[in-house]
């Protein structure tokens, strides 16, 4: 296995999350679609759809607002390249930003300045989780600010902790109103410290839209939020309507007594996230983009266009 | 819920034809202009400096677009609207010192915007956050960019736009502002929702 492959694998996820939303999002910003009964609301959705499409025909970023890129980075510890991952990865960030091209996002936040090519300090962000095996799984998302800048978190009143954290979740979304680009997609994570609750929050965006936590109770909270969300008339881009939210996923963390950690992340309606694993013996198969022509996959080193 | 197709440069009679919720798409010329635009903008109205175009009429659009540049052309990529909020402070004095009519963006603006909207006649209008390639696709030329100093998503880019759209009118010039009503049809809900959510 040649050390581009890392890099290569991570250009062409970098690719896929801007210009093709997932299969999941897609489906369920159809369904919104159809079920939106709001004349305005409905329109909103139709040029959303029209515009994933065009974006694929013309393999041009869904949006402008590439986002900021984070890599969740499953690393088996019999994977043999890893040393280079890190490296690896700021590489294909710097070529993606080039070629897909990505809008260089990265700013200095002492002086401004912005480094043009998505890269500096702590990013791209990389979050690693090692496991058992000999492979690397990538998953690269892509974020933008508006859906940032609505994204809440707060230390609840722990004798009232579940209810509390029901008003903090539509207190946040009825806050954030027009500006994360409903309908959204919810992250909410509570227990656990105030650092684990956000990445919690933030890791609760991968999950597959329409695949509820496995834990029945949790489920239901998030059935029940969804209903709420969506029951506060918000609508699509907040100009009034059903559906301003496509999906509510949550996760917890067992707490201190005296604490309830709660975080609530956005993403806009375009969750950008593409997913691949990287085999010792070399192969890559795609996770969330699976169709090699339609996404011009590249299986060896150097056929990324550079 | 009214149709209407306009070309720049908009006329008061016009502009105050529209109603919030009527959908609008705009033929002819539009500029861009964000944060540092808009500081810039604010410098010039109030010296008395006149801008790099006259923009009576015409079209402001929140939006720093992916651009680039080939056989000495300026090709727009990905040009979708950026948060409007953040030209709140501005936008009043451009409507009355540049003459603007219609302002282009998403999440709407606040109650400074709405008044000048009403006296100097002009409207908002929302075009679908992180429909960019859409946005591009309605873009038929960029007929010049100035203050390029600023950095290509900052500079104002002027666009020569066929039937851009669809855009929702959220502002009117008759003192609507369909994000303050949506928030208090909202407000209105919460008991609702809370009793729902047994608190």
């Amino acid at each position: 296995m040649h050390v581009n492959l890392v890099e290569e694998t991570a250009c062409n996820l970098l690719k896929q999350a801007a210009v093709h939303l997932p299969e999941d999002v897609k489906k369920a910003l159809i369904r919104a679609y159809n079920s939106e009964e709001s004349e305005v609301g409905k329109s909103q959705l139709e040029a959303i759809l029209k515009n994933i499409e065009l974006a694929e025909e013309n393999q041009a970023p869904i949006c402008q607002d590439t986002g900021t890129i984070t890599f969740y980075i499953k690393a088996g510890s019999d994977f043999k390249m890893l040393r280079h991952v890190e490296e690896a990865l700021v590489t294909a960030v710097r070529r993606a930003t080039r070629h897909v091209p990505l809008r260089p996002n990265a700013i200095n936040p002492i002086n401004g300045r912005n480094s043009g090519d998505n890269t500096g300090r702590f990013s791209p962000q990389t979050i690693w989780e090692v496991v058992a095996g000999d492979f690397l799984e990538l998953t690269v998302m892509l974020k933008g600010g508006g859906s940032e800048n609505a994204s809440a978190l707060s230390t609840l009143l722990p004798s009232d902790g579940i209810k509390e954290l029901k008003k903090f979740v539509v207190e946040t979304v009825v806050r954030a109103g027009a500006q994360p680009c409903p309908p959204v997609i919810l992250g909410i994570a509570f227990g656990g410290n105030v650092d684990l609750t956000m990445k919690l929050a933030k890791k609760a965006l991968l999950r597959p839209l329409g695949k509820a936590n496995p834990d029945p109770e949790v489920a239901r909270l998030e059935a029940e939020l969804m209903d709420a969300v969506n029951s506060t008339g918000i609508g699509p881009m907040g100009l009034g309507g059903r559906i301003t939210t496509l999906g509510v996923h949550v996760d917890y963390a067992y707490r201190h007594p005296a604490t309830f950690p709660a975080a609530v992340a956005f993403s806009c309606w375009a969750l950008r996230r593409a997913s691949a694993r990287i085999n010792n013996d070399g192969s890559v198969e795609y996770l969330t983009h699976r169709d090699d022509e339609l996404y011009g996959h590249v299986s060896s080193e150097n056929t990324f266009i550079r | 819920m009214a149709m209407y197709h306009l070309k720049t440069p908009l006329s008061d009679s016009e502009i105050r034809l529209l109603k919030v919720n009527d959908v609008l798409y705009i033929s002819g010329l539009v500029v861009t202009a964000r944060d540092q635009a808009h500081k810039r903008l604010l410098e010039h109205v109030k010296t008395g400096k006149p801008p790099p175009m006259d923009m009576s009429g015409l079209a402001i659009y929140h939006c720093g677009p992916v651009v680039k540049r080939e056989n000495e052309k300026w090709l727009v990529v990905a040009a979708g609207p950026t948060t409007s909020t953040r030209m709140e402070p501005f936008t009043a004095d451009l409507i009355r010192g540049l003459g603007v009519k219609l302002i282009i963006g998403k999440g709407g603006m606040g109650v400074k915007t709405t008044e000048a909207m009403s006296q100097y006649g002009a409207v908002y209008a929302s075009f679908t956050g992180g429909a960019a390639v859409l946005a591009a696709s309605l873009i038929k030329s960029v007929k010049g960019v100035e203050w390029l100093d600023l950095g290509v998503p900052e500079a104002l880019w002027v666009f020569e736009v066929e039937r851009f759209g669809p855009l929702i009118v959220a502002i009117d010039s008759h003192g609507r502002n369909l994000y303050m009503e949506v928030a208090n049809k909202v407000e209105a809900e919460r008991s609702q929702i809370y009793r729902k959510l047994g608190l």
